[in-house]
């Protein structure tokens, strides 16, 4: 919990460097660059010498000079000192100053420094300033969080960021941080690139070939599937695609699920999905009108006939994927009758376990208990509900009587057992079968990650293989090789888990990474010429007759979508098919 | 002024992502005596929510964003974790430094 003393290096009063035995520099290495330290009032210079990799990032560090000439033992402290990056000896240092240190303390014979590194400490101090060319691929949280810290990082660095789509963001169309985004993608050395399709508009080679640095970060954009039978009957469908249905995302937009053909609704799955699909099937459609769902979502929920949602999971209470802030949104909404079994609350001295390690996990049950005694009382006809199922998972889907679509489901009863490996508890089938009736199903049982030509991808895991964000050549430990220039962040990287803070530091992985790989020449182009970056990216689009979005497209976009939420009191009315968008910010 | 704006003021290395919304948990700080953590007001859902994804979480961990100074307070010592990264929500562990 406190600073961690990760190296200490003494002078001796020659003021030569020489590694104390909890450095991990050896004494035979060849001296490392010379350090500048400054401090008001003038510039000091010692032949001080700090190994980068050996002071990571965002973590404290201490250092221990001794032996300080006398001007700088004459001053008294709290003394703010800077030092500057590491740089040749024979050039001028960098004008960027590091994160400036405060002295602790006076030691004998010494002045104790003690601070931080960070991100934004990296500075170049070539002659041969090189510009970087990065592209980031995909413009959700995870790809924008990059461009953000890589052009922090880097003073030469163009970043270059591609969708798809052509509104950037991803999954985060709108709240905070997407005003933090706006600000990376107004800056001079990023551009956003939207309407451009990997694989089919400019594969992944030609990237590789354009770029110094590739970052791949699109996410994940199907589903995992349950491969039990009836899954393709009519009214099934993945929770992923309802929300991008009535979040307006125009490839969704003619998905029309059937609302009206029955009064309940089976989500299968308790993580934060399924809670934002129950909500919307259950909130009073008043309460949609100000907020910025699609008008195709908002008339087809008008006339829905849905009461009843049933929330199932394999698993008991003690394992519900949820956090603790979305389930107290849908436990609090008002007229909602929320049943929840009191013997499914019943823990076990292994979820006694679980629960103690996780405070998540802890306040999510202490939620879920908390609700099953509060909400008694009648109901009253064609009130909503909304019930938590657990230890069922669904063995087959079952057709309506006129075997048009789903009927209903058959679930399984699960009893929980002990995973050795993983130290979690598995859902076991038991064998006693119940059926539950509906008319429509969403799945929710997570994303997956789609793989591209030219990725190594690992289909098991659903992720892209690699080592704090460099991609690895192959899946199989035995056989595994760095790919040059390439990386990977997000739920691309980690399975899509997390929030959009996760990436937060997800980002700062994998850009810890590539400055790594920057600074010890990883990255260079075995030709030695620079490449062609943007430049070599618009002609690529050019030959092809891509039209990209620039960023003043998504602005139109954005404008239009505002002007017409207006006439509506919404926030926006979101534009919800390929054609509106592109004309809106191209014609 | 929050412990946040405070570290802010005086170089203290203490990062604010969210700059205050409670929409991060990297301002994650630990009150080391519990006398001044009692006087604190106790945590929102709101701030519990982001202090469920810090790293190193102990039991008088606050937000800094949330700290606000008061003359009680005065000699309130608090401590940066080792590491303000590498939370998760699904258990994952990180591997420590």
């Amino acid at each position: 919990m406190f600073p961690i003393v990760l190296a200490i290096l003494l002078l001796d009063s020659n003021q030569r460097p020489c590694p104390s035995s909890s450095s991990t520099v050896p004494t035979n290495t060849p001296l490392p660059r010379r350090l500048i330290v400054a401090y008001s009032p003038s510039i000091a210079v010692f032949d001080f010498a700090v190994p980068s990799s050996c002071i990571p990032f965002a973590v404290p560090w201490t250092v221990l000079l001794r032996g300080v000439p006398s001007q700088l033992s004459a001053l008294q402290p709290p003394l703010r000192l800077q030092i500057l990056e590491p740089c040749p000896p024979d050039i001028r240092p960098c004008a960027r100053p590091s994160r400036s240190l405060i002295v602790g303390r006076r030691m004998k014979g010494g002045l104790l420094f003690r601070g931080w590194k960070t991100l934004t400490s990296r500075g170049f101090c070539s002659l041969n300033d090189k510009s970087l060319r990065v592209c980031v691929i995909g413009s959700g949280p995870a790809g924008f969080y990059t461009a953000e810290k890589m052009l922090k990082a880097h003073e030469r660095a163009e970043v270059d960021i591609l969708d798809r789509l052509p509104t950037p963001f991803g999954l985060v169309r709108s709240g905070i941080v997407v005003n933090q985004f706006s600000r990376v993608a107004s800056n001079e050395r990023c551009s956003f690139f939207g309407n451009v399709s990997l694989g089919s508009d400019v594969s992944l080679s030609e990237l590789r070939d354009i770029y110094d640095v590739v970052v791949v970060a699109y996410g994940a954009e199907s589903d995992r599937s349950l491969g039990v039978p009836g899954e393709n009957l009519t009214g099934i469908h993945s929770a992923r695609e309802f929300v991008w249905w009535y979040n307006g995302h125009p490839d969704c937009r003619n998905m029309a699920p059937d609302l009206k053909c029955t009064d309940t609704a089976v989500v299968l799955g308790q993580g934060n999905v399924a809670l934002d699909v129950a909500r919307i099937l259950l909130r009073p459609t008043s309460e949609l009108q100000t907020t910025d769902i699609a008008e195709h979502a908002m008339v087809s929920l008008q006339e829905s006939t849905i009461r009843k949602v049933y929330l199932v999971g394999r698993r008991g209470p003690a394992q519900a994927a949820c956090t603790a802030k979305e389930l107290r949104e849908i436990l609090g909404m008002k007229n909602l009758q929320v049943h929840i079994r009191e013997a499914d609350l019943v823990i076990s001295p292994a979820d006694e376990e679980e629960l103690k390690a996780s405070r998540i996990q802890r306040r999510v049950y202490d939620l879920l208990c908390k609700s099953a005694t509060s909400h008694q009382g009648h109901g009253f006809a064609g009130q909503r509900e909304l019930h938590f199922i657990f230890f069922r998972k669904p063995d087959k889907f079952l057709p309506s009587e006129d075997q048009s679509r789903v009927g209903g489901v058959r679930l399984e009863k699960t009893c929980l057992k002990a995973n050795g490996l993983s130290g979690k508890q598995a859902a076991i089938g038991t064998g006693q079968f119940e059926d539950l009736n509906c008319g429509l199903v969403l799945k929710s049982i997570g994303y997956k990650s789609v793989p591209v030509d030219g990725l190594p991808f690992d289909k098991y895991r659903g992720v892209v293989p690699n080592v704090k964000g460099r991609v690895l050549s192959s899946d199989q430990p035995e056989n595994v090789n760095i790919e040059q220039g390439l990386y990977v962040v997000g739920w691309l990287k980690r399975g899509p888990t997390g929030i959009v803070a996760t990436n937060l530091y997800c980002a700062e992985e994998t850009v810890a990474s590539i400055l790594e790989d920057i600074d010890n020449g990883l990255t260079a182009s075995p030709s030695g010429s620079p490449k062609p970056g943007r430049q070599g990216l618009l002609q690529a689009l050019e030959d092809k007759n891509v039209r990209f979005v620039p960023f003043g497209g998504w602005e139109k976009i954005d404008s239009k979508e505002k002007l017409e939420g207006q006439l509506r009191n919404k926030p926006r009315e979101k534009l919800t098919t390929w054609d509106e968008l592109l004309k809106a910010a191209l014609g | 002024m929050s412990m946040l704006e405070a570290a802010h003021e005086n170089d203290i290395e203490l990062e604010g992502a969210c700059e205050g919304s409670l929409a991060c948990s990297t301002c994650h700080v630990i009150v080391m005596d519990v006398n001044y953590y009692n006087k604190l007001e106790d945590p929102t859902d709101e701030e519990n929510d982001m202090l469920d994804l810090a790293f190193g979480l102990t039991e008088t961990s606050r937000l800094g964003c949330q700290i606000v100074a008061k003359p009680e307070l005065d000699g309130i010592r608090l401590a940066l974790p080792a590491a303000t990264r590498n939370f998760a929500v699904d258990g994952f562990v990180p591997k420590p430094h």
